[in-house]
């Protein structure tokens, strides 16, 4: 189980600051959930946490400094997902999870029995093992989402990092897949971050959620705490009831503002 | 076809080309004479008896061979290093002429024609070998030193344009200079037209080097080029360092492209269309287009190198031409023929 941190994180992108000195934690084997309105900095933190942007302040792994790591070594933890991933169309499903492998040869290595055998693991974990041989261009969105989680699995990471894993999937595909997720974190003892654009889903899944707004972080803790109606309604700048669910989950419902109703008012 | 079989099916097809190659010209050389003194040649511990009398012989391993090898090496490396850049740039319609390596090389020929024509032959290879280079290397630079100041997010596009420019600047001297010095136009244009027809041994051990360091380069990155493919940000996630991948394989390949210019001048087609072909036996992979590139390349130029001297025999065709022009309806019936191959 590893902990991962954020502390201070500030990022600027052509010089428009971006993240300004963000702080969050989550635990071994928790499910931390950065919501906030398009534009808030969530795919910025997360590109952060795995080392793809320039960032100030600390980043740590189970208290260790990632700056400290090579960047084999922190691939080897960290498997990050983005939002839109590119999938080459003509690569076989087999081939692009087995490309997960790659933090763990050598410069000149190839993937060995042992990689195969990851690569095959992590498959049927994810269910894909039947297209294994079919290429990348011909799945749907559902089998394209857990073809690239298997991906990320190959590689035996710790810590999950996911940008938005749902957002091409209807409501069906999306369960199935969060709850794959929940299920490795479950099982393995993996650590999730991910954005999460439903403000239902993300407090359903999640035992952290983070809300994040204009780079700065807003309200952290559990849903219950944070997904209240009227910071949502402050943040977002929308109308929400938030009401609880049949789980005892908070349901972020939106509704139509009046003057709205009375416009349509015959 | 699994990457295996299709290997075993391209060596298959470079042995039959050298054969037909090696048996085939201006001399008539009995066939199974000459299969016999290759055997002989390989393998003299076999103490294979061969009836070609010496004259053949001669034929056969001073003039015949040295040019299948050469057409070999050159064919090989032209479409290893197409491939190569293919994998860097994500982009299956870079041929290895690009980044200025064509230009530079033939700018540096022309150069060496036109103010070194007193050196004879020998530097004009050497011109368009450090032409070529040399018109990757400012390429390179420039393309690198664009993309950190515009928005590209990888330096990918920058760099094509970056080596866009630097070709059409280099043709552009180099007409300039050919415009003024009209009497080495046919010279200068039977060069850049490709052909084989001063291969010696000497001009193959000159670039064994180059070739064999520059294709193990590039045939040892095929994994790395297979996880560029998912681009820059994902690549680096996995823990790879896809800058310092893309200047290692430009830079072999465009030592490979140099050293097969140097001797053949610029032959055009094979550095696109061969890892295309490759593509389609075994799948995108570059762990099996590089392999199957340097092969098909291979056999490839051979063949065309035989049509180029047996056509017009006892005159020849310039290679550049035959390989377009066997090479483009080729091109077409296989893409027309594989469209719906795949699951």
């Amino acid at each position: 189980m590893t902990d991962l941190a954020a502390v201070d994180v500030t990022v600027a992108l052509d010089r428009t600051p971006v993240l300004n000195s963000v702080s969050c934690a989550v635990s071994g084997g928790g499910w931390l959930a950065l919501i906030g309105p398009n534009g808030a900095g969530k795919s910025t933190l997360i590109r952060a946490m795995a080392g793809l942007v320039a960032y100030g302040g600390t980043v740590t792994l189970d208290e260790v400094d990632m700056r400290a790591m090579k960047a084999k070594e922190r691939a080897r933890v960290l498997a990050y997902v983005p939002q839109e991933p590119t999938l080459p169309p003509d690569l076989t499903v087999e081939q692009y999870v087995l490309l997960g492998r790659t933090p763990h040869l050598g410069y000149l290595a190839t993937p060995g029995r042992h990689d195969r055998e990851r690569a095959r693991s992590a498959m049927a974990r994810l269910d894909v093992t039947k297209f294994a041989q079919r290429r990348l261009a011909r799945l749907s969105g559902g089998e394209r989402q857990r073809a690239v989680l298997a991906r990320a699995l190959a590689g035996d990471p710790r810590v999950l990092l996911l940008d938005e894993p749902t957002s091409m999937l209807d409501v069906g595909h999306e369960q199935q897949v969060l709850e794959l997720v929940d299920g490795l974190r479950k099982d393995a003892g993996l650590t999730v971050v991910s954005t999460l654009h439903d403000l239902t889903v993300a407090g359903q899944y999640a035992d952290t959620l983070v809300m994040l707004d204009g780079g700065e972080v807003v309200a952290a803790g559990s849903p219950q705490t944070v997904l209240t109606a009227a910071l949502i309604e402050s943040v977002y700048t929308a109308t929400v009831n938030v009401v609880t669910g049949r789980d005892g989950h908070p349901v972020v419902v939106p509704v139509r503002r009046p003057s709205q109703e009375l416009h349509d008012q015959p | 076809m699994s990457r295996r079989t299709a290997i075993g099916a391209a060596v298959a097809f470079l042995v039959a080309a050298v054969l037909v190659a090696a048996f085939v010209g201006a001399a008539d050389l009995n066939p199974l004479a000459t299969a016999a003194a290759l055997v002989d040649k390989v393998a003299p511990f076999l103490h294979f008896p061969t009836s070609l009398d010496p004259l053949d012989k001669a034929v056969l391993f001073q003039i015949r061979l040295p040019r299948v090898v050469l057409g070999a090496l050159v064919g090989g490396l032209l479409a290893l290093a197409g491939a190569g850049y293919q994998g860097v740039f994500r982009n299956p319609l870079v041929d290895s002429g690009m980044l200025g390596a064509s230009a530079g090389a033939g700018l540096g020929a022309t150069l060496a024609i036109v103010y070194l024509g007193g050196a004879g032959p020998q530097a004009v290879p050497v011109a368009a070998f450090v032409g070529s280079l040399a018109g990757v290397a400012v390429a390179y630079v420039t393309g690198a030193a664009a993309s950190r100041h515009t928005m590209l997010s990888d330096g990918v596009a920058t760099l094509l344009l970056a080596g866009i420019a630097v070709g059409s600047f280099l043709t552009a001297v180099q007409t300039f200079v050919l415009q003024r010095s009209a009497s080495d136009i046919a010279a200068v244009y039977s060069w850049l037209l490709g052909s084989l027809s001063a291969a010696s041994w000497q001009q193959v051990t000159t670039i064994l080097p180059y070739a064999a360091v520059s294709a193990a380069v590039i045939l040892l990155h095929g994994r790395h080029l297979d996880v560029l493919s998912v681009g820059d940000e994902e690549a680096t996630a996995l823990g790879m360092r896809p800058g310092a991948t893309r200047a290692v394989v430009v830079a072999a390949s465009a030592l490979a492209a140099a050293s097969a210019v140097a001797v053949s001048g610029l032959i055009g087609f094979v550095g696109i269309v061969i890892p295309h072909i490759a593509r389609r036996l075994a799948g995108p992979a570059y762990t099996s287009v590089l392999p199957l590139s340097l092969l098909l390349g291979a056999g490839f130029l051979v063949l065309a190198d035989t049509l180029a001297r047996t056509v017009l025999s006892p005159a020849e065709l310039p290679i550049g031409v035959v390989t377009a022009f066997v090479g483009a309806p080729a091109f077409v019936w296989v893409l027309r023929g594989t469209r719906h191959v795949g699951t």
